[in-house]
């Protein structure tokens, strides 16, 4: 295989592999669910999407033309947000508190507990 | 040295598969388990692509595909019910 194409492939594999582990980081230590939604939504996007677009590279490379990635990567993207969106609105009906010094998307003052 | 980037890439993945598994236990509200299971799916999804670059076998694509569309549905049945106590009105 070209030197310079490997060498692009790890640089994007190591990309991925890292927002993949930025996204699950955001899981663990911040310290509201609202700040937490924030994490897994980039890890898929940039993180899964940079690892399908190198393995659709890597196969085309080998011989046969493979679009199977490409399928994965449109689905993550169009249901990323739309998943997003309705687990936040559940936060919201069901009146998660928020941590100190933010706006709760309810009631829309700085208490830090919930009505 | 595609070799050595994709053992990096493994137990970057391996690494946030774990964490979001601690989320998954922890979590106070069920709100944040299902998020934790989300992003398991999509960490599932990550593995199997590099496994499937690892073997240089085109043959676990559509495992991979399974996966985000159950995932994705899984993830959406879950949320309706904790909103509303109903999955579909």
């Amino acid at each position: 295989m070209n030197p310079a194409l490997e060498i692009f492939l790890s640089a994007l594999l190591i990309l991925g592999g890292f927002f993949t582990f930025l996204g699950s980081l955001a899981l663990i230590k911040l310290p509201d669910f609202f700040m937490r939604l924030h994490g897994p939504t980039k890890a898929t996007t940039l993180g899964t999407g940079a690892i399908l677009l190198v393995s659709s590279i890597y196969f085309t490379v080998q011989g046969t033309v493979s679009l199977h990635e490409i399928l994965i990567t449109a689905f993550l993207f169009i249901t990323t947000p739309i998943s997003a969106h309705l687990m936040a609105k559940a936060a919201i009906h069901l009146k998660l508190t928020t941590a100190k010094n933010t706006r709760h998307p309810a009631t829309n003052t700085s208490d830090t507990k919930a009505p | 040295m595609l070799t050595i980037a994709l053992m990096i890439a493994f137990a970057l993945v391996s690494l946030a598969s774990l964490m979001s598994l601690i989320r998954l236990l922890v979590g106070p509200e069920p709100l944040d388990r299902v998020l934790a299971l989300d992003t398991l799916y999509v960490n599932a999804i990550a593995l199997i692509i590099l496994f499937g670059i690892w073997q240089k076998s085109p043959l676990y694509f559509e495992a991979a595909l399974l996966i985000a569309v159950l995932g994705f549905i899984g993830t959406v049945a879950f949320s309706k019910y904790l909103l509303r106590g109903d999955v579909m009105e």
